[in-house]
């Protein structure tokens, strides 16, 4: 494998992916807010909910045709530019990502359509049911993404077939039921609901700050404020630690983001602050909190929580194991029926992704030295300041939502709405502050669980397809200008729709005649 | 032998891909028709706005009949996925390129008065609606071809040719057939959604083309894959029990083979029939103005014309034109038997349930749009 293509590929799907994440959240938290603004005023039918329900509405719609069109690229970047991964585990991958289509994504874009056009054609419940429908799309659709992402961080219920070369399903169940992909989903979506909230409180701050749409926004705020507090509560408490104990890179991907280079006496104390050296192997100027670590991580008081280095001579045992089954393979290839290089195989076909890290340094993991299998196992340690700082950053921002929200919920059940300008103000502040948190969960998840694309079966850097650095310099750059201009030209489109404001006066279109019809470069 | 074995689950699944690639075709298709005859039917802007409100409501449900193909490609053909997109790379680009437009030309368009604005959404709409609706086409007539890709011994795929190799004459009047084939089933469906005036004349007038095109290019297609070289045939035993690996299994071309099976089974002959039947009827249904003849004329076209080329390249999916060992087929590029199994349950639970909802959100939102209504309505995009 060029490391050139390896490396472009990662780039374009982190690029493509992060970019995704912008719109998503907002989707699945404001759909939700739409249910809760809609009930509202189909239960008292007060036309001021009505007006709050549609300019929420007009928001959503913006940003979903957003999430909708880049959610296109990710659907089918795994073709694309991650063939072997899709050979090596489409037998168990692809079916939650057409069960996304079949079960959730059929239901929101066909109900989405609905939402908008069908406010003369449906009675108010059946609207209200509609608008449901849309955010149970939405939100099934994160499940199943999130079951398949999760099934890379933790691949249940999958074994190895050298017959095929490639991961095959052995229980289904197991990879539904997969605790990483449940505590994955739990956070992804709160994280939206904090998200929309975020924006919902910021925008009708902005309107109270300028006297504009006051009863408008005082009601949005109260929606967003107990919506928010509730979200952040469980986004923060419902964090994606609960998994982390379980496999051994969901082990690494914790050490690393604790700058734990040895395995600590339980309770493990969390380290606050510090500087992880990658070099000498350790953390200065740490500060620790003892016990908290070892609460969160283990949920006891007597587990340990297992630091790198000793998670390293692991890898290596792994490693040196995993050679035997790829030996037996390489004889299975030639010959299926060879019982000793079956049983051998299967003695050893746990670990057989750990040999194939070694493939980094050498074509035949057969061949590997002792010095090589070590620097493989030391591959197994992702980029420790990245995680220390990211996930810390993001728990900082987790913690700020929550007080954000309480202060809010305070605020507006107090109808104190008007005159606290310095909260107001801080909510407008506030609003890119979830997308930071977002994106860097994303950044923790994706980066700690390196370097693999599968955990402990397939390497990301065999996971790649066969193309050339000019092919992917073409769409890295084909795609960073066409995202580019969409995303410039949505945010100016949500602020001209803030600007104007929850009225729908029709906006006078000038009948202007006929069209010239421009060429293209117009 | 059960009879939900291996072999006829693989044969299910195969029917399956043909079924969403046709249902992708009657729904999608209609909406990328639509978008590519956007400029040249619609002059005014109130005209242009009622052109693309007659799809607005119900485009987005459409597509994900695409978006489903592509899951479902994954699980239940892994390496047809795997190889195809990547081996097709900068081709696959495009049309995900241009599909990006389409969300976002047809929400955003109306949301700005400036009319140099709305015409450079109604052209990014024509890109989003012609370059798939092309290079679907394009795909198809290589997959015809054969594409040069190799597996080595791990099953990793390899491809050589570049973009510009896709592009052959016969490929490009598969390209060009998808175009007017695509183009016929938008104008029936403007015939049916737009209001009676001049957009729905000259719907109808580019829907007459399109038929006679598709009639034409069919008729050139057929002649090009029977006897201009094109097939290829299984060397050696058939195992539709088999592990699903390429290496195991062996092709080679075979010039004039893509007719074999219309000679063992002489019913397949059905498919090409409805081909060309479909496009006729639908000319006779635009000169005689019956809206749902011309309708059911393009929806037979796309049926017929898609099942053609299923049913040629049976058991073949991607054949490869430059290894032995590579093709992929039916019996060796499937998921395991337990995936497919998993799929099949899945697909008959949700599937009738999609097409009842979709169903009825059609039956709301029922009825002709109008100029008037595109231009005044505060919903209305």
């Amino acid at each position: 494998m060029d490391a050139g293509v390896v490396d472009l590929s990662r780039l374009q799907f982190a690029l493509t992916a992060l970019y995704h994440f912008l719109f998503v959240p907002l989707t699945l938290g404001l759909s939700f807010m739409l249910v809760i603004m809609e009930s509202i005023y189909v239960m008292t039918g007060r036309e001021i909910w009505r007006q709050v329900t549609r300019f929420w509405g007009k928001i959503f719609g913006i940003n979903f045709v957003l999430g909708v069109a880049t959610g296109l690229t990710m659907e089918f970047q795994f073709g694309t530019n991650w063939s072997y991964f899709s050979h090596y585990a489409g037998d168990i991958f692809g079916a939650p990502l057409a069960i996304e289509g079949l079960m959730a994504f059929f239901l929101e874009a066909t109900f989405v359509g609905l939402m908008f056009f069908g406010w003369d054609r449906l009675s108010k419940l059946g609207h209200l049911f509609v608008t449901f429908l849309v955010a149970l799309g939405t939100n099934l659709s994160a499940l199943w993404i999130l079951i398949a992402n999760g099934w890379m961080q933790n691949p249940v219920g999958a074994t190895f077939n050298p017959d095929t070369m490639r991961m095959e399903v052995s229980d289904f169940g197991a990879v539904l039921f997969n605790p990483v992909a449940q505590a994955k989903f739990v956070h992804t979506v709160s994280a939206g609901y904090v998200a929309a909230s975020v924006v919902v409180l910021g925008v009708s701050a902005f309107y109270l700050l300028k006297g504009r749409w006051i009863e408008f926004a005082r009601r949005s705020m109260v929606v967003a404020a107990a919506f928010g507090l509730a979200s952040s509560l469980s986004v923060v408490v419902l964090g994606d630690e609960s998994g982390y104990a379980l496999t051994d890179n969901q082990k690494m991907k914790l050490a690393a983001i604790e700058a734990a280079w040895h395995t600590q006496e339980s309770p493990a104390g969390l380290t606050l602050l510090g500087m992880p050296d990658t070099v000498a192997r350790t953390t200065r100027y740490s500060v620790e909190v003892p016990w908290v670590l070892g609460l969160i991580a283990t949920r006891s008081v007597d587990k340990e929580v297992t630091g790198m280095s000793e998670l390293v001579l692991k890898a290596q045992e792994r490693i040196a194991s995993g050679v035997k089954a790829y030996a037996a393979v390489e004889v299975l290839k030639t010959d299926p029926s060879n019982v000793a290089a079956r049983a051998q195989f299967e003695a050893h076909k746990r670990d057989l992704g750990y040999a194939l890290l070694l493939k980094r340094q050498l074509a035949d993991p057969r061949a590997a030295t002792p010095q090589q299998i070590e620097a493989a196992a030391w591959d197994t340690v992702p980029s420790v300041p990245l995680m220390f700082w990211s996930f810390r950053a993001m728990a900082v921002i987790g913690f700020l939502m929550i007080a954000l929200f309480a202060t809010a919920f305070v605020v507006a059940s107090r109808r104190k709405h008007l005159t606290t300008r310095w909260f107001l103000r801080l909510c407008v502040i506030a609003i890119p502050l979830p997308w930071v948190a977002i994106e860097l969960g994303w950044v923790v998840a994706e980066m700690g669980r390196q370097p693999w694309a599968i955990e402990g079966v397939l390497p990301t850097f065999l996971a790649a397809s066969s193309l050339t650095r000019s092919a992917l310099w073409t769409t890295i750059i084909g795609f960073t200008a066409l995202y580019g201009t969409l995303a410039v030209i949505e945010i100016r489109l949500i602020l001209a729709a803030i600007k104007h404001g929850p009225v729908e006066d029709q906006e006078p279109t000038p009948e202007p005649g006929r069209i010239v019809a421009l060429p293209l470069a117009a | 032998m059960e009879f939900l074995d291996y072999e006829m689950m693989r044969v299910i699944w195969w029917t399956l891909l043909g079924v969403l690639l046709i249902g992708f075709a009657l729904t999608d298709g209609f909406d990328l028709g639509t978008a590519a005859l956007l400029p040249f039917v619609a002059k005014t802007d109130a005209e242009r706005r009622m052109v693309i409100n007659s799809v607005g409501p119900t485009w987005e449900g459409n597509q994900v009949w695409f978006i489903l193909g592509g899951g479902a490609i994954f699980a239940a053909w892994p390496f047809v996925y795997a190889v195809s997109f990547s081996g097709f790379y900068l081709a696959m680009f495009l049309v995900l390129a241009a599909l990006i437009l389409r969300p976002v030309g047809f929400k955003y368009r109306s949301k700005r008065p400036d009319p140099a604005w709305r015409t450079r959404w109604d052209w990014a709409l024509f890109v989003g609606g012609i370059v798939p609706a092309l290079v679907f086409g394009v795909a198809v007539g290589n997959v015809l071809s054969g594409a040069p890709f190799r597996l080595d011994s791990d099953l990793r795929s390899f491809f050589e040719g570049g973009l510009f190799d896709l592009f052959t004459t016969f490929t490009l009047v598969a390209g060009l057939l998808s175009v007017a084939m695509l183009v016929l089933h938008g104008s029936a469906w403007l015939a049916i959604k737009a209001e009676h005036g001049p957009v729905r004349d000259r719907a109808q007038r580019f829907g007459a083309i399109a038929a006679v095109a598709s009639v034409a290019l069919f008729a050139v297609g057929w002649a090009f894959m029977a006897w201009g070289g094109y097939g290829f045939r299984i060397v050696g035993v058939v195992d539709g029990l088999a592990a699903s690996n390429p290496l195991r299994t062996a092709s080679e071309a075979a010039p004039g083979a893509w007719l074999d099976n219309y000679d063992r089974h002489h019913w397949m002959m059905i498919a090409p029939l409805i081909g060309f039947v479909g496009p006729v009827l639908a000319l006779v249904g635009i000169v005689t103005r019956k809206e749902w003849a011309a309708f059911a004329g393009s929806s037979l076209a796309a049926t017929g014309i898609i099942a053609t080329v299923g049913l040629s390249m049976f058991p073949f999916i991607l054949p490869s034109s430059i290894d032995a060992h590579s093709s992929l087929t039916v019996w060796n590029a499937s998921s395991s038997h337990r995936t497919l199994q998993i799929m099949l349950f899945v697909t008959i639970v949700f599937l009738p349930i999609v097409l009842a909802y979709t169903a009825w959100v059609y039956r709301v939102l029922w009825g002709r749009v109008t100029t008037a209504q595109a231009t005044t309505h505060p919903d209305f995009y």
